[in-house]
């Protein structure tokens, strides 16, 4: 049993219905059910048609990291909820309630790893909480990965998956943005190599800071990546917008980011980018 | 002159004491007129301390954003002499929701750059009401470069409701220039001094917004999220302006509270737009004394210093570790 699935085994994430009941699933590209030992075999990507399905940061570490190499770091950085913030429910019970369905990181999770043939540091959004939003924390753990890499003199890796800003942290929530991207000038002029990986979805301050500044961008297929979200767009503009807009393929097309990777590729790519930028042998492959 | 709610009765006094000016004019003999309009007179200025002194979050983003506010051109009309505006980013967009160019101030020649709303109809749609496509940014950030090869401060004003979202914004790269403005002027070898003079909007604000110094006027706001936003996102009722506006802390009074900002320079009385001359001064005597002091520091220095602020930004706590 790898740790991963120590991981939801002690956690009971997906354990609340009998396994027995959720064989299908739709999948949300080419609306076929699919079998789910079928997706989970494949990476998380659909073999009808290829739609890679969100997955969180453990799930992604395991497919980008060595087995047995990650090591944690910052772990226990939570919110101090700096505004008292409350809307319909107080941020804190937001938080709390978050982390009783066992994410309990905030949402990214950082360490050290060895992605192929190289030590990186890694940062890995989680989705699973509060939609990969960037507060103090998110912000805090990136700068700290950021100079982790300068210290130890290893790459960085950014994998994104946020819908944005924390609202509840205001304006520290936004002056994460400046603060990630002036250490991502301190490790640019350190010469080391930042890539960046935007998954679905990519939006608002995390797209508009980091995501953005990687010296290379790769992007998974399908993934929903901009500064407005869609509707924002819609609302504001008053007309339907265009079929593809805003994703990776999309992107690649108007000369923002350099490739579209197939998630099963995605180790296999960014190694030999590694490899290329810091001018070392090509492994032959990567498990 | 539009009229914010909470400003109703400051007009209704206003309008009292003009009619008694004017009937005083009119006859000679009216008395002890004089001494009442000197008491109405007084009794305003006390009405107006009062309103413009607890103005809550909401009410300070209505006087953020009155329509008669002075916006970028009028302060760089008042306060700088010899401004040459620059024009374009030299990739092909004009970006005329930034305003840019060299000027003197006193005798120290400055690069100002700040977001520009329009006036009339006509200004408000060229400037597309001060929502910045990449191009406006990107002209930002060629200015800074040109300031930072001739060894020239950079003076910015932000007011802005937000970067702009839309098809060509995002085709263009709005993600792109945003995160490139910070991760430049982060590094930036001459002074920044950063003022939020009208709308703080979020990453549209901050692509002109990092600084050595950052000063805010009285009655702008700065945020993540407009108050609307925030009330439809969190809410989910656009009614809930108010409550969203103040759990946003977006106030210069909650920023300097939470030390995110530097300082907040005092506004004429009913607000900057009651009189520009006098806002104008406010701004410019903050102005000089920040840059003053800021001149004194070497680049190295600065650079320093201003990383070190903006890597400082964030609250949270260690758990057990
Ligand atoms: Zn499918």
């Amino acid at each position: 049993m790898s740790w991963f699935d120590t991981f939801i085994e002690k956690t009971g994430i997906g354990k609340k219905v009998p396994k027995a009941e959720i064989i299908w699933t739709e999948c949300k590209g080419c609306k076929e059910q699919i079998y789910i030992a079928e997706i989970e075999k494949n990476l998380k990507v659909c073999p009808n048609c290829e739609y890679h399905f969100r997955i969180d940061a453990k799930e992604r570490i395991s497919y980008l990291i060595n087995p047995g190499t990650f090591e944690e770091h910052d772990q226990d950085l939570t919110s101090a909820d700096p505004l008292k913030f409350k809307d319909q429910k107080k941020y804190k019970e937001r938080l709390k309630s978050t982390e009783k369905k066992g994410y309990s990181h905030d949402a990214l999770i950082t360490g050290s790893g060895v992605l192929g043939d190289h030590a990186v540091e890694l940062s890995i959004f989680e989705f699973n909480f509060m939609g990969g939003s960037m507060g103090s924390v998110v912000g805090e753990k990136i700068t700290r990965s950021i100079e982790r890499a300068i210290e130890k003199r290893n790459p960085l890796l950014i994998v994104s998956c946020s819908g944005g800003a924390r609202m509840q942290e205001g304006i520290f929530s936004l002056m994460q943005m400046a603060k990630t991207a002036s250490a991502l000038r301190r490790l640019s002029e350190h010469k080391l190599p930042y890539i960046s990986i935007l998954t679905d979805p990519t939006t608002g301050g995390v797209s508009a800071s980091f995501a953005m500044l990687g010296d290379v961008i790769l992007a998974e297929p399908g993934a929903l990546i901009g500064f407005a979200g869609p509707r924002v767009i819609e609302q504001t503009i008053q007309q339907k917008l265009p079929e593809g807009f805003q994703r990776a393929e999309f992107l690649l097309e108007h000369g923002l980011i350099d490739n579209v990777v197939h998630r099963k590729d995605m180790k296999q790519t960014v190694n030999k980018l590694l490899s290329l930028l810091k001018n070392t042998p090509i492994a032959e492959a990567v498990a | 002159m539009q009229i914010l709610d909470f400003e109703r009765e400051i007009f209704a006094l206003e309008n009292q004491i003009q009619d008694l000016v004017s009937l005083s004019h009119m006859y000679d003999s009216v008395g002890d007129i004089s001494d009442e309009i000197t008491k109405l007179k007084k009794k305003l200025r006390h009405m107006k301390h009062d309103v413009f002194t607890n103005l809550k979050g909401w009410q300070k983003t209505q006087v953020a954003r009155h329509p008669d506010r002075p916006y970028t051109l009028d302060y760089i009309e008042r306060i700088f002499t010899d401004f040459q505006e620059l024009h374009g980013d030299r990739h092909g967009g004009y970006g005329p929701s930034v305003v840019g160019g060299l000027a003197k101030f006193d005798d120290q020649s400055v690069m100002i750059i700040g977001h520009q709303k329009g006036r009339d109809t006509q200004e408000k749609i060229k400037r597309n009401f001060g929502m910045s496509q990449p191009a406006g940014y990107r002209k930002a950030l060629r200015l800074m470069q040109l300031a930072e090869k001739f060894d020239v401060p950079i003076i910015t004003l932000i007011d802005t409701p937000g970067a702009y979202p839309g098809i060509d914004a995002e085709e263009k790269g709005q993600s792109e220039a945003i995160a490139t403005n910070m991760y430049s002027m982060i590094n930036m070898k001459v002074p920044i001094l950063v003022t939020v003079i009208g709308e703080g909007g979020s990453g549209g604000a901050l692509a002109i917004g990092v600084g050595d110094r950052i000063l805010m006027l009285e009655h702008s706001v700065y945020s993540v999220i407009s108050p609307e936003g925030c009330a439809s996102i969190l809410w989910n009722d656009k009614k809930k302006i108010e409550q969203a506006a103040d759990a946003l802390c977006m106030t210069a009074t909650d920023l300097l509270r939470l030390k995110v900002i530097d300082e907040i320079i005092r506004e004429p009385l009913g607000g900057a737009h009651r009189n520009y001359k006098q806002a104008a001064i406010g701004l410019r005597k903050a102005l000089r004394l920040n840059l003053k002091a800021l001149i004194q520091f070497s680049p190295e220095e600065l650079v320093q210093k201003r990383y070190e602020k903006f890597r400082s930004m964030g609250v949270f706590t260690n758990g057990v570790g």
